[in-house]
């Protein structure tokens, strides 16, 4: 088992408020990794933390063995962890098709003269693009509305492109921060279905967040629990469901 | 060839077509800077006037031939455009849009005492260098490659950065850096036509470039629509022909032309070409019939 992602004594201070605290995390590659917790428990600061949109106050980021706290955004996108946002960031007054295309950015180099003449390099670059825009569009089943602006498709079609273009960065690790939000039961066991094979098939190391128990426990092999900013429990989903710490700060009875 | 054009046509229409196409240049300059990248810039005149001076003091005191001051004007600008990039593109929106209006104020003030480009009185004696079909060509060029660039990769990603900045951060792109990139290309721009207007008019003070001028070359742009290069285009032309027209309606001229101003915003949100995509053009010519009916 090799470890991908590693958290070592995160801790993320906003002024006095301390909403991360202590927060050690391993991440193994090829798995289905849940984080829960009620809500403000730090689970999106988790999530920022990683993809370096905040710096942590104290504490190590290892990525593939190789520490990256304070690295930009960019750069922590472009070494291959791609994310989806909770409230839906796309690029609402471009096709459908170049949301995805854009997500593929980060992995080569835009350079302006090599755009602004054509170079080849360029040219190559766009058509891998265009391949890869194809390929998840299908696989998502956005094919048909390639042509759309993103603002026109219905919630669960702005979910699912949000993951398409997540997945065009080639990504080794993909963050998901609560991916069934809004949606009804139909399109959870869809979304569902769609996690397991983006693992599978594309090789794909996920880490979700989720306030959806049916999800978390249905397709999570690791799952750690967070409240107020600590980490107060981390195993596998039986133990999780029976940890008399988390039922008391977060699931209550779970009704069965 | 010139020479034809001006046998030809009437010099007052030939006056308006060049001063049109020298604000083409300079609305797509900012077009690629707040149309497509997003990010509101009013001080746009400030780098017009970098380059109305550098170019006219060059050929007047240093005697530069005028293409080579026209470069060194439009070069002049991009280098200000780098260095007030840095640091001022870290702020968004209503803050950057402030900050922008007070560089231009800073290059404004500087001339105004600035010996060599004569203080308050201005620059005048410039030989009219600039042609029409030396515009048209400009024109014509800085059209294609503005083309160009906003269908490669690099244009998309100044769109993803407008649309959602986060986003575009998170999808691998380096943001800062390209809204630099953009502001630079853009005071080049608008640098190469206050050296191109520099020697059309043959006379300029510090006052042509104030902040009335930067309002005047937003608006091209906003009313042309957003990121749209035929819009910025079309905005651009609009607002140089219009206040010629309104000359009949005398002292109400501006009074006609705010409200044509409302009219149009009221009408066209979005600008004149704002939401008009070729892909639904083709749609719509290809789609004759509705298709609604027949299939019930």
């Amino acid at each position: 088992m090799q470890q991908i992602m590693k958290l070592e004594g995160i801790t993320q201070e906003f002024g006095g408020l301390r909403a991360l605290d202590g927060v050690d995390l391993e991440i193994t590659r090829g798995e289905i990794f849940g984080v829960i917790g009620p809500n403000g428990a730090g689970k999106t600061t988790l999530f920022n933390i990683i993809t370096g949109i905040y710096v942590p106050t104290a504490g190590n980021l290892i990525f593939n063995g190789q520490k990256i706290n304070g690295f930009p955004p960019y750069k922590i996108a472009s070494l291959g962890i791609a994310r989806t946002f909770q409230n839906i960031r796309l690029f609402n007054r471009l096709s459908v098709e170049d949301n995805v295309k854009i997500g593929t950015f980060g992995l080569e180099k835009i350079s302006f003269w090599g755009s602004l003449l054509g170079l080849p390099v360029e040219k190559k670059a766009e058509r891998e693009a265009k391949e890869k825009s194809d390929r998840f569009l299908q696989m998502l089943g956005l094919y048909e509305k390639r042509h759309e602006y993103a603002a026109s498709l219905s919630y669960g079609e702005q979910r699912r492109l949000e993951i398409a273009r997540a997945l065009a960065l080639d990504p080794v690790l993909l963050l998901l921060d609560e991916p069934a939000a809004g949606m009804n039961p139909a399109e959870k066991e869809e979304l569902m279905d769609l996690i397991r094979k983006i693992r599978d098939e594309l090789k794909i190391t996920v880490l979700l967040v989720e306030h959806d128990m049916n999800l978390v426990m249905n397709i999570c092999e690791r799952i750690a629990v967070l409240d107020y900013g600590r980490k107060i429990a981390e195993g596998m989903p039986e133990e999780i469901k029976n940890d008399e710490r988390v039922i008391m700060s977060y699931l209550g009875d779970l009704g069965e | 060839m010139d020479a034809w054009f001006m046998q030809h046509i009437d010099a007052y229409y030939l006056r308006i077509m060049v001063l049109i196409g020298i604000n083409i240049i300079l609305a797509l300059g900012l077009n690629l800077v707040t149309g497509v990248t997003g990010q509101l810039s009013m001080g746009h005149a400030g780098f017009m006037s970098i380059g109305a001076y550098t170019a006219a003091i060059l050929t007047l005191h240093y005697g530069v031939s005028f293409i080579g001051a026209l470069i060194a004007g439009a070069l002049m600008a991009a280098f200000f455009g780098f260095l007030i990039g840095i640091p001022t593109l870290r702020l968004e929106g209503d803050y950057l849009a402030i900050v922008t209006i007070g560089f231009a104020e800073i290059i404004r003030v500087f001339f105004l005492n600035f010996e060599p480009g004569g203080k308050a009185v201005g620059l005048y004696g410039m030989q009219q260098f600039t042609t029409f079909s030396l515009v048209m060509v400009i024109v014509i060029v800085v059209t294609l490659l503005n083309v160009k660039l906003l269908n490669s990769r690099y244009g998309r990603a100044l769109y993803a950065i407008r649309e959602n900045e986060i986003a575009a951060e998170a999808c691998g792109i380096n943001t800062t850096r390209m809204k630099v990139a953009a502001f630079t290309v853009g005071a080049f721009l608008a640098g190469l036509s206050g050296g191109l207007y520099s020697h059309y008019m043959g006379y300029i003070a510090p006052q042509d470039f104030g902040f009335m001028r930067s309002i005047e070359i937003l608006n091209m742009v906003v009313l042309g629509g957003m990121g749209s290069i035929p819009g910025t285009i079309i905005g651009a032309a609009i607002l140089t022909v219009l206040p010629e027209m309104l000359r009949i309606v005398a002292d109400y001229r501006l009074l006609f032309y705010g409200a044509l101003l409302v009219i149009l915003m009221i009408f066209r949100p979005n600008g004149i070409m704002g939401d008009i995509r070729v892909y639904d053009l083709r749609k719509r010519w290809q789609t004759k019939e509705v298709e609604t009916c027949s299939k019930s």
